[in-house]
């Protein structure tokens, strides 16, 4: 089971909501089914994402792919360790693997609890 | 979607298994890094069910092909191999091939591209009705397809056979029992490493490829997806259909004439000599790029010297035997000599990368 104190899109990012603050991040199913990652872009503290819009591009061996915020605000604090330290995805996804902390106005209309999201796992 | 015979093989093996030209394939079982590793210090095992496999025979087999295809079928002694093409009458190629000619009987083999079979297929047949006594057999069906690929791939298949492999030279095929299986054996590949392609009858399959992996288990022998092939076949410099090559590239530019011979009249010769005479100011020519960016050059990326634009990346990918980032392009021949400083571009940025030989690996014998 994954964590239950955070909610889900189903393109596989995770945002934990503490005071008005999301933290985002992908899933470990999202990290392996990538698999040797190569390369992550973050975006700079100042940036407005918006809920469903991608904010950051992440490259594996074979191809790039969009991560997606779940969440509409401005990132009020990045993991800029993290783009140096790929590994850190692999090994801990929903804790050290966090990427953006957002001040938020706005969250996705469709964020999933974490057993909807792994309902739809199941289906891929 | 197709099935291989190995299907279940795959799924038993942990495989991810994607949709490629119709087929459903392994793209990768424990990893692409982890398998390029593989097969170049040890050994890999490949599906390649998807692979067209068609039987040409008849008195008029030789002319059909020399019709057909720009290599000089009539050079090919019984029991070798050659690379070709299928061209257009404008020179652009259709698909490329290998020629295998009967090590015993009479008569061709054909491997071609899966996504072009059909296409293939049809222009086989339409040929053969021009001829008296051509046969075309598609045996896609009837018989598997893998290859064994790495510097163990002989010491792996040695141990499974009676057959001494060290009479089987680079590009020949020959019968032979593996693990008790009838099949065919060639000694080909599409990594850049020593190797062997299997065509057991289909039912024999599956048996064939667990005595090998079974076998090269203690030396290290995993099976591999279409990913790591990929990567393999572009850092040993080898064109994949779809991306080197297609009907809008000739042999020529491709890089491909050694297996163009002007010695018998085939469809698309007339264009090619067209071009060889007058291919226009500074023809372009495919080349190998390299580039020490964090970004990989991508399938479709635009390539720059200075401000001008000089086309798309058509294969590009991180190169771990090499560790850095490789491609392919075509590019004027008057910026192809290698060292020569050009850009890739990532949505707005730009990006460095310096024309390199092909190929970009080349294993030491």
């Amino acid at each position: 089971m994954r964590p239950n104190d955070r909610k889900y899109l189903k393109s596989h990012e995770w945002c934990k909501i503490s005071d008005g603050v999301a933290t985002v991040g992908i899933s470990d199913y999202a990290v392996a089914h990538l698999s040797d990652l190569v390369f992550l872009d973050l975006p700079e503290v100042g940036t407005a994402v918006t809920a469903g819009k991608a904010f950051a591009e992440i490259e594996s061996v074979k191809a790039v792919s969009d991560i997606y915020s779940p969440v509409t605000g401005e990132i009020v604090e990045v993991n800029d360790d993290l783009p140096d330290e790929l590994d850190t995805l692999k090994e801990d996804a929903f804790g050290a693997g966090w990427m953006i902390k957002v001040k938020f106005t706005a969250q996705a209309p469709d964020l999933l609890d974490a057993a909807a999201y792994e309902a739809t796992l199941d289906q891929e | 979607m197709k099935s291989t015979v190995l299907n279940a093989a795959h799924r038993r093996l942990g495989a991810r298994m994607v949709p490629f030209a119709g087929w459903d394939m392994p793209v990768q079982y424990a990893g692409i890094l982890e398998e390029i590793a593989a097969v170049r210090q040890r050994a890999g095992l490949f599906d390649l069910g998807h692979m067209g496999r068609v039987h040409v025979h008849g008195k008029d087999a030789l002319a059909l092909l020399q019709h057909v295809q720009c290599n000089d079928a009539a050079q090919i002694q019984p029991g070798a191999i050659r690379y070709s093409m299928f061209l257009r009458e404008d020179g652009g190629i259709l698909d490329d091939i290998l020629v295998y000619r009967e090590p015993v009987a009479d008569g061709f083999f054909l491997v071609v591209n899966a996504s072009n079979c059909d296409q293939d297929l049809a222009l086989l047949r339409a040929a053969a009705a021009k001829f008296a006594d051509a046969k075309v057999v598609d045996t896609t069906d009837s018989l598997g397809m893998f290859a064994i690929q790495g510097p163990v791939a002989a010491a792996v298949t040695q141990a499974l056979t009676d057959a001494d492999l060290s009479t089987l030279k680079y590009y020949k095929w020959m019968p032979a029992k593996v693990a008790g299986v009838d099949l065919s054996l060639s000694r080909t590949g599409y990594t850049g490493e020593d190797g062997f392609e299997f065509y057991p009858p289909a039912g024999d399959t599956e048996t064939l490829w667990n005595a090998l992996l079974e076998e090269g288990r203690a030396r290290g022998v995993v099976p591999c997806g279409l990913g790591a092939r990929d990567t393999l076949r572009l850092e040993a410099g080898m064109p994949l259909y779809g991306h080197e090559i297609d009907t809008g590239t000739n042999p020529l530019e491709a890089g491909l004439s050694f297996a163009v011979k002007f010695t018998h009249d085939f469809v698309g010769r007339q264009a090619l000599e067209r071009y060889q005479a007058a291919p226009g100011p500074d023809p372009r020519r495919l080349v190998g790029l390299t580039s020490p960016s964090k970004r990989v050059p991508r399938q479709g990326y635009p390539v720059f010297h200075g401000d001008a634009e000089l086309g798309p990346v058509r294969s590009g990918a991180l190169s771990p035997t090499l560790d850095t980032n490789i491609a392919t392009a075509y590019v004027p021949g008057s910026l192809a000599e290698p060292g020569t400083e050009l850009t890739f571009g990532v949505r707005d940025k730009r990006e460095p990368a310096v024309v390199a030989a092909l190929p970009f690996y080349k294993r030491a014998r």
